[in-house]
């Protein structure tokens, strides 16, 4: 019988041991030093706000690991040792494994600023990064999150939930505009700022200043401002959690080096989730894709891989989510940030300006793209299905009741939509 | 006016400006605490006289009229300062009372003693009824009735001839303990006498600061509530944006079952076990409800009317409270509107239309089994002896329970009563809102409730068939079970220790929807069609979901919605009243409750956007134990 152990307890290791255990008896050993078991990391903030406690966010109760007879050990691993197919933890102990697989996640970006490890600095990725945001946060007036990506508007609600000011200091033009088009991007900018946020733009972090005590008094910025506060939130994003990789004979370079399996460069390591680098990467994706969605889907991948034949790593459309304080933000297909060559798009914005609908279709086929949704919630299944039979793009308006996933009674906005499209987009 | 109300609250914002909207929310909380403390004082802050005109218009005819008076001597006119003396006292009366009225109407031994003696008068031993006359020649109601006793108890041994004296003695006593026992009831006060004449006693026997003043009171407590409630409500409207508002509640000792949610379960505890077996220490409070009951609907009010008002005061007040924390989301503005409606107008005003019409006063959106007593003799009778309209109103309410139930149901869920209708699903989802995080998500709740919501439904099916029988037949006992016993026990176990103690009193310590989850029948018989017939389901977002444990979290049901949703699996479970919170929560869109065709409703799309998976495997939803 196969000795499975998995490193990492995250959605990517915990979607491969679940999955391993429907195809197979093999023994599945998963380890962890964040946690004894596996929580959402995506609801870390609901933690911070009181919506939820740290019980609400296990998707499994603690009894369905020993029924499903998967074993969990909290510890830290040091080494892996592949000649000896053994990790070595930090207790100096050795745990052997038959396949190995890496899921060992991400850490926060830290580029090197003066200050950066003091107290009253966190990155907003782990279990202990919440600690420490709780310890650091209490009664304190002004927190500075630096970098504007998804984590830095999760962590900018949730200081705002304690009515602790925030200044949000973000190197873009306008928010996450390297990833949004720049309607989209000018709306969560304005929705930043109508929830009393202070956003700063082309504005980075120079250095953090200590207090007499050694924790932050303040921040300077690039600009030149200090603008006092008590705590500071690094969010410019995450890289692969991989340190411990170093010498220890496994590939790397951004994340953990792996082909189309999952495979990494030594038989029967595998890798996961946040951690791996794809060498060539599915169609237009990313090499490292630090998603939730596609942690799970590698994990799925993998299970088949390890327990009946070689499946190779085939991600259907492009999808993802996030909310950003109140807005909902849905996306199926490409949107990139400037249109390609060969793209075209619609733009509808409702006159709250807190819901908008963005299409992009083929210039010359007027097929559908892909999607940008803010305020409304689309069906999955029906945009995965236009985008993929390549749907022209009037037909998509024209059908758009078809997608929509609102809660009933909801003011619906297709004649709207297809007014405007109409107007706006003359085949 | 909306304009007027609304730049009236702008001003405010201006004058706190927006971060001190705490000021305003604590000043609101503060007159509400303090209107709470004026009503919980009040229940010692009165006096209490009995009166012997308060005896005579009681109504109680002369025997026992006399009696009370007698056996009250002791405290008659006096004022007396503490209700549970002023209780104690009168209780001592009703029961010298009972005993004086029971010794005046019993027939003795010494009487049957006499009746031997006039059997046995000729030699031989030969009992005949007509020694009544003799034994009890006064021809005032107590010698009558217990002549009629001898004839009606002892008329099966007249004219029988007896060996011994011995053996006449003891046929006679056997034979008249039924009568002796019967007096109680037939002459005297029986417990159901005594439980409501103390409380309409002690209540009219108030006189103090309370009773003098019940529409000051009543502005102190119930209008000073309300106001409070509305600077603490009212203002969240316009504060923020609209959004999910669960900031901090699992921070708050109220919310998150600390020692004022303790403090909170335990008042409320303590009040449905006052109100439903000890009114009479309430009274005060039903003489403060009272200003409402006479200036409404000119009726006195009893412990019953102050209930409704406190239960539809609460429905309006949480229920504005609501609306106000999900101003943005259409399906829970409507929803909460219509349980504001039908308790307002359907519960609260409609049977006191109907008694005014001389019509049985009943809430005619009650629906048996939840309405257990909706079979009763004399709720069937009131029904019958009020003409063509009675009649309808009995058809009416059977063709909810055999045609509206299941038809509506199969169409869109048992979400149209349980959230939309029902007067505990409407207090569940208003006053209830602030603890529905607290229900048990665990496996082993989904079980507990399996066995015993359906044990409930079991009990009130064989417990009306017994009510029906005895409705047909005129007799009680079948099987060996009396029908009349059934629903007593039905009655306080279920009724009132269930749907009211348990069911509300818990509220701060297992969540608002305990009686809907685990004891009530109606709710259990539409669980029933909603997981096996019907169109409603709540459909999953194909691979959106990210875990989190929002649904899951605020169902007040105790679903586990987070299991269906991270596998995209669309599901109906038998318990879901259709609250769409778990939709409203959601930060990624992943849940939407649909009615459609009834066609691969549960089978789902399983996740999706993992192609190379879903070609090897095909969509599908694995199989793994819980």
């Amino acid at each position: 019988m196969k000795n499975i152990v998995i490193l990492g307890n995250g959605i990517s290791g915990i979607t491969a041991a679940r999955e391993i255990r429907k195809m197979s008896q093999y023994k599945i050993t998963v380890i962890s030093s964040e946690t004894e078991h596996f929580f959402s990391r995506t609801a870390l903030m609901y933690i911070y706000m009181g919506h939820m406690e740290y019980e609400h966010t296990k998707p499994y109760e603690d009894h369905f690991w020993k029924k499903n007879r998967i074993d969990l050990m909290n510890a830290k691993v040091d080494k892996v040792d592949i000649a000896k197919k053994e990790l070595v933890l930090s207790d100096g102990k050795a745990v052997g494994y038959d396949v190995l697989i890496l899921a060992v996640g991400s850490k926060s970006n830290k580029f090197g600023w003066p200050g950066q490890d003091m107290d009253g600095v966190s990155g907003m990725y782990s279990y202990p990064d919440l600690q420490d945001i709780e310890k650091y946060t209490k009664d304190i007036k002004r927190g500075v999150i630096v970098g504007g990506g998804l984590i830095g508007i999760e962590l900018a609600e949730m200081l705002h939930s304690r009515d602790i000011d925030v200044t949000f200091l973000v190197r873009e033009t306008s928010f996450w505009n390297n990833i949004l088009p720049a309607e989209e991007s000018a709306l969560i900018t304005r929705h930043i700022r109508e929830n009393h946020i202070d956003l700063r733009l082309e504005t980075e972090l120079k250095e953090i200043v200590p207090d007499s005590n050694g924790r932050v008094k303040s921040v300077v910025t690039s600009k030149g401002d200090e603008i006092e506060c008590g705590f500071v939130g690094l969010t410019a994003g995450v890289s692969p959690n991989i340190d411990f990789l170093e010498d220890s004979g496994i590939e790397t370079a951004r994340g953990i080096l792996i082909n189309e399996y999952c495979e990494t460069n030594v038989p029967d390591v595998y890798a996961i989730g946040d951690c791996a680098q794809h060498k060539t990467p599915p169609g237009e994706r990313r090499p490292v894709e630090q998603v939730w969605y596609t942690g799970r889907m590698m994990g799925e991948t993998l299970a088949y891989t390890i327990c009946k034949d070689k499946l190779k790593y085939q991600p259907g459309i492009w999808f993802n989510s996030a909310k950003f304080l109140e807005i909902e933000y849905q996306t199926y297909g490409w949107v990139w940030a400037n249109l390609k060559e060969d793209e075209r798009d619609f733009y509808w914005e409702d006159e709250t300006g807190r819901k908008c609908l963005k299409l992009v279709f083929d210039k010359k086929e007027k097929f559908l793209k892909g999607c940008n949704v803010f305020g409304i919630r689309l069906r999955h299944g029906v945009m995965e299905k236009w985008i993929k039979e390549k749907k022209h793009v009037k037909a998509v308006v024209e059908e758009l009741t078809e997608a929509n996933f609102d809660p009933e009674f909801y003011k619906s906005y297709e004649t709207e939509i297809k007014g405007k499209f109409n107007k706006q987009i003359a085949f | 006016m909306i304009e007027v109300v609304q730049s009236f609250f702008l001003l405010c914002l201006l004058w706190f400006n927006i971060y001190k909207m705490k000021t305003i929310y604590n000043i609101g909380i503060g007159i509400t605490l303090t209107a709470f403390t004026i009503f919980i004082a009040s229940l010692f802050l009165n006096d209490y006289k009995l009166t012997n005109k308060l005896i005579d218009d009681a109504g109680l005819g002369d025997v026992k009229t006399e009696a009370l008076k007698e056996a009250s001597k002791g405290f008659e006119g006096k004022t007396i300062s503490s209700k549970l003396e002023f209780v104690d006292e009168l209780k001592q009366a009703l029961s010298v009372a009972n005993a004086s009225i029971v010794n005046k109407y019993k027939i003795s031994d010494r009487d049957i003693d006499a009746l031997v003696k006039l059997s046995s008068a000729s030699g031989k031993i030969k009992y005949s009824t007509a020694f009544a006359e003799k034994v009890f020649p006064e021809n005032d109601g107590a010698g009558q009735y217990k002549a009629k006793g001898i004839n009606d108890f002892t008329g099966w041994i007249a004219d029988r001839k007896y060996q011994s004296a011995e053996d006449l003695k003891n046929d006679l006593k056997n034979s008249l303990t039924g009568f002796n026992n019967n007096i109680q009831y037939t002459k005297a006060f029986d417990d159901y006498a005594i439980g409501n004449l103390l409380f309409v006693l002690t209540k009219k026997a108030g006189t103090g600061l309370v009773s003098n003043n019940t529409g000051l009171f009543f502005a102190l407590t119930f209008i000073l509530a309300f106001i409070g409630a509305m600077i603490f409500i009212l203002p969240k409207f316009w504060d923020g944006l609209p959004g999910i508002k669960h900031n901090r509640i699992f921070k708050t000792s109220l919310n998150s079952q600390g020692i004022i949610g303790i403090l909170m379960g335990s008042f409320l505890i303590l009040f449905y076990i006052v109100l439903y077996f000890f009114p009479v220490y309430i009274v005060e409070w039903v003489s403060i409800s009272e200003v409402a009951s006479v200036g409404l609907f000119g009726r006195e009010a009893s412990q019953w009317f102050l209930y409704g008002f406190l239960y539809t005061f609460a429905v309006l007040v949480m229920g504005l409270r609501f609306l106000s924390k999900y101003r943005h989301n259409k399906y829970q503005r409507i929803r909460t509107f219509s349980v504001m409606f039908f308790q307002l107008i359907i519960a609260f005003m409609m049977p006191q239309i109907l008694f005014a019409l001389n019509l049985p006063e009943v809430d005619l959106k009650n629906i048996w089994p939840l309405d257990y007593s909706f079979f009763f003799e004399w709720r069937i009778n009131s029904y019958l002896n009020s003409g063509a309209l009675g009649m309808m109103m009995l058809v009416w309410s059977i063709a909810l329970i055999v045609i509206a139930v299941p038809v509506l149901t199969y169409f869109v869920g048992k979400r149209w009563y349980c959230s939309w209708v029902c007067g505990c699903g409407g207090l569940a989802e208003t006053a209830g809102d602030p603890f529905r995080q607290l229900s048990s998500k665990k496996i082993i709740a989904w079980k507990i409730e399996r066995y015993l919501i359906y044990a409930v439904l079991v009990f009130v099916v064989v417990m009306t068939s017994w009510v029906l029988y005895t409705f047909f037949t005129g007799k009680s006992v079948l099987l060996g079970i009396d029908s009349y016993q059934m629903r007593k026990i039905y009655g306080f176990l279920i009724s009132s220790i269930f749907s009211g103690v348990v069911g509300t009193g818990f509220y701060p310590l297992m969540g608002n929807r305990i009686w809907c989850r685990f004891g009530c029948p109606l709710a259990a018989y539409m669980g029933i069609i909603q997981r096996f017939k019907s169109r409603f389901r709540i459909t999953t977002n194909g691979g959106q979901c990210i875990s989190c444990g929002n649904c899951s979290t605020y169902c007040e049901m105790g679903i586990d919605v987070r299991w269906y949703a991270q596998r995209g699996q669309d599901f109906a479970r038998a318990s879901c009243v259709g609250c769409g919170v778990c939709a409203a929560v959601c930060p990624r869109g992943v849940l939407k409750l649909e009615n459609k065709s009834e066609k691969g409703r549960l089978n789902g799309p399983g996740l999706l956007g993992n192609d190379g998976v879903v070609k090897v495997r095909g969509i599908r939803l694995g199989k793994e134990s819980a």
